[in-house]
This record gives C-alpha cells, structure tokens and sequence, in this order.
C-alpha cells in the first residue's frame, strides 16, 4: 500500500499549451485520409475476383500498420517512463494507447466487411483476427487501469507495467492462435519478396498508409496536448 | 533491505510469507472452500450447455475444466493481496526487511499452492462428471494443470497486487488477466484433448513448450515488474 503521497506533479509550463488549441496538424492529417479515400474510391481500379470488396484493404491493412505504430509508441514510452520517470512519456504513452484502440477498432469493423463476402463469414478463429482480438482486449485493460487509478505515479507505474508485460504476451498470443489455425490472407507489400500489387494499386495503398500514420501521429498529438491540459486544470 | 541478496536468502524469505499466506488460509478455509465449491459448480453447470449427443464429453471436458479453472484461479488470486488491505497490512509487509521479490515469490508460491489444491479435487471431478478413463486423465491432466497454474499464477498475482489498488478491483482483475490467460487456457486444452484422446505425446508437445516458455517468461518478468509496482 502506498502510505507516501506522491509529490504533486508539478505544473508544466509548456509554452502555448494553455491557449486554446487550434490543431492544423489534425486537420491537415484529416484532409489526408480524405484525399486518399477519394483516390480509393474514385482513381484505383477493381480487382479481378474480389471487385469492390478488395478496396477496404486500402483501409483495413494501413490501420493495421497504424495500430501497430501506436502500440510500438505506448510500450517504448512505458519502457521510457521506467527509465526516466519522466511523466512526458506516461502521457505519450496514454495518448498512443488510446490512438491504438481506436485504430484496432477499425481493424476489427472493416475486416468482417470484407470477410464477409470473400469468406463467407464475418468472423472466424484465424489467427491473426485472434491476435487483433486480444489486442484490443489488451488495450482497453490498459485504458480501464488507467482510469481506475486516482494516484498520477501510481498510475503511471501500473501502466508501464502492464505495457511492458503486454509486448511479452503478443508473441505467445500469435504463436498459440497461428499453431491453431489460420486462413488470413498472407501479406503482398510487406514480405521479403517484391510486392505482388500492380503499381496503381500499390501506389494508393502506400499514399494511404502515408494518410493513415499521419493521421495516428496527429492524433496522438492532439491526445497529448489534451492531457497536458487536463493536468495544468487539476493542478490550478 | 538489500536488493541484491543471495537466492537463498531470498527464497527463504518468499517461504515465510508463502507460509504466513497459507497459514492464514488453513485457518479461516475462507477462500479455499467457495473457490473448490465454484470449481465443482462450474463443471457441472458447463455439462449442459452442450448437446452431450453431439460433443462427446471426451472432447468437452478439457475445455470446461481449463475455463473453470481460469475463473476459480481468479477469485482465489484476488484474496492474495485483498488480504493485505485489512488494517493496511501490506504497509507492514513492504517495511520487513526482505526484498519487493520475495514478497511478489511468497505470495505467488503461496497461491500456487492454494491452486494446484483446488486442482487435486478438480481433476478427478472433472474425470468423475465426464466419464473419463481415470489412469489416463490424472497423469494427463495433472501434469498439464501444474504447468498452466504456474504462468496463471505468475501473472495473476503481479495483477492482484496492482488491481486491489484500483477502484474497481473485482471487474479489473479479470480484464489484465484473462487475455494473459489465452495462451495457457489455449495450449492446456489443446494439449489435453489430444493426451486424453490418447494421441502420442509428441502431438501435444509443441503445446507443452509453448506452456514451459510462457511459464518461465512470465514468472521472471513479473518477478522482476512487481518491485517496479511499488513506490520507490
């Protein structure tokens, strides 16, 4: 039991935090996911077999990636903060964890989308749906500590620990459900041979995996600039 | 307390708080008692959510008991460190001159202890309700329950430490532990079936080490996170 208080953290004087934020960044990242979308729906060809379907995949893998880029931030800046102790990286890793559930969740919506007229069902015990599944789950865990803990070090103690245990966990998670089973479609960009995408496609794909981590970075910012906020209110 | 003392001195010290911790227990039988009862209840309340003519019992049962024993594991886990709150005894604790680990081992062997004796009766229950051939199951089952109570306990009793903290330790418990619990439940239900079908060994091998490798990460790593839980 923690009989100590904590030293109040001490107000951050970053400069232009307390403004009122306009944030150019996230509108500039939004109007990046527009203008991909558009160029998914308007100036990328169908596919052969799966026709209209195969477009989500300009979505459903960049949030993927995205997700993954966020989770990789969260559990960096978990193993920072138990470094450092510097509460600048307890509230990154706040703000990524909260872009990662955002992303997995669309990850997990458009994948059935998909899966539902190329397989047929609109889920299935894959491995890698799994593997996203248990992610998710993870995240909001870390979330929901996060919010069940009034105590700033304490919460920021159990939630780098928890990051920390969480990156231990994925690759027994991924190696239990891929011996299991798995019927996902294997990746065409990212593998050790050339991508097997023809060049339009590949450049919507790329521009839009472009749109979709800058549109993860910006928001992450933004999270961050709310946080910074929200503890300069507490502290006034 | 010096963090870098001898092994031995510092499982002797785990020892006596595991000691505390089951003396407590075998005293009031408060926890033991509602987890074994939990335990016999579940078995039989997951025998009739299947059609017994469709799934043999043979292939339902490693299932139910794995799931079971995750749930059961869970509520004794959230006494390990609930028992500590009353008259704030885990500041007496953490004033004791051992090491943070041994604290984090003591209670984790204690709970290994209390699990693998809910074990002992839920095993031959679950081959006693689903009609198993029991010199197969025991051996079987046994040895795979011991292996996937070591990596539950391991991370169960670092989260117990951390939830009963929180403001909502009952739901948060389950929430950090079942998705760390995916891999054990997976791997023993998977490895069961197969000993219990009785399908070489070899084919659940591959099951058993992924069980031996979570076991030995976790209970490392959550040795050595749990002294990172508590304020310095």
């Amino acid at each position: 039991m923690t009989t100590v208080q904590a030293p109040a953290p001490t107000p951050v004087a970053a400069p232009g935090a307390t403004r009122p934020i306009f944030d150019w960044l996230l509108v500039l990242a939004v109007l990046g996911v527009i203008g991909a979308g558009i160029r998914i729906v308007l100036f990328t060809p169908f596919e052969a077999k799966q026709g209209a379907a195969q477009k989500i995949y300009y979505i459903h893998v960049p949030a993927a990636l995205s997700t993954y880029f966020a989770l990789t931030v969260a559990a960096c800046m978990s193993i920072v903060y138990r470094w450092l102790h510097d509460e600048r990286a307890d509230r990154l890793a706040e703000s990524a964890g909260e872009v990662a559930l955002l992303f997995a969740t669309v990850v997990l919506t458009t994948g059935p989308i998909w899966g539902k007229p190329i397989w047929g069902a609109w889920w299935t015990w894959d491995a890698r749906l799994t593997l996203t599944l248990f992610l998710w789950f993870v995240t909001a865990a870390y979330l929901v500590l996060r919010g069940a803990v009034d105590d700033h070090a304490m919460r920021a103690r159990y939630s780098a620990v928890l990051a920390i245990l969480a990156t231990l966990l994925i690759p027994f998670i991924h190696l239990s459900v891929y011996l299991f089973r798995t019927l996902h479609p294997m990746p065409i960009v990212l593998k050790p041979e050339r991508p097997s995408l023809p060049a339009e496609m590949l450049t919507t794909f790329l521009l839009s995996v472009g749109a979709f981590a800058f549109f993860a970075a910006a928001l992450m910012r933004a999270r961050y600039r709310l946080a910074l906020l929200r503890e300069q209110a507490e502290a006034a | 307390m010096g963090a870098d003392s001898p092994a031995p001195a510092l499982l002797a010290a785990s020892w006596l708080i595991a000691k505390k911790d089951l003396a407590i227990e075998l005293r009031t039988r408060s926890a033991f008692l509602s987890v074994v009862v939990f335990t016999l209840l579940g078995l039989a309340i997951f025998f009739f959510a299947w059609d017994p003519t469709a799934v043999s019992a043979m292939d339902l049962a490693p299932g139910v008991l794995w799931m079971t024993f995750s749930f059961a594991g869970l509520l004794g886990l959230h006494r390990s460190f609930g028992v500590e709150l009353e008259d704030r005894a885990m500041d007496a604790l953490l004033i004791a001159p051992v090491d943070r680990e041994a604290i984090y081992l003591g209670k984790a062997i204690a709970n290994t202890i209390f699990v693998a004796a809910v074990l002992v009766i839920a095993v031959p229950a679950v081959a006693l309700f689903y009609n198993l051939p029991l010199t197969r199951t025991i051996p079987a089952l046994g040895g795979i329950a011991l292996l996937a109570a070591i990596g539950l306990v391991a991370v169960g009793t670092l989260f117990s430490a951390m939830a009963v903290n929180t403001r909502m330790a009952e739901l948060l418990l389950p929430m950090l532990s079942l998705p760390f619990f995916v891999p054990i439940v997976l791997a023993s239900a998977q490895a069961s079936t197969r000993l219990l079908a009785g399908r070489p060994f070899a084919e659940a091998l591959s099951w058993i080490k992924i069980l031996i490798a979570f076991d030995i990460v976790f209970a490392v790593a959550c040795t050595v996170a749990f002294p990172h839980t508590l304020e310095e």
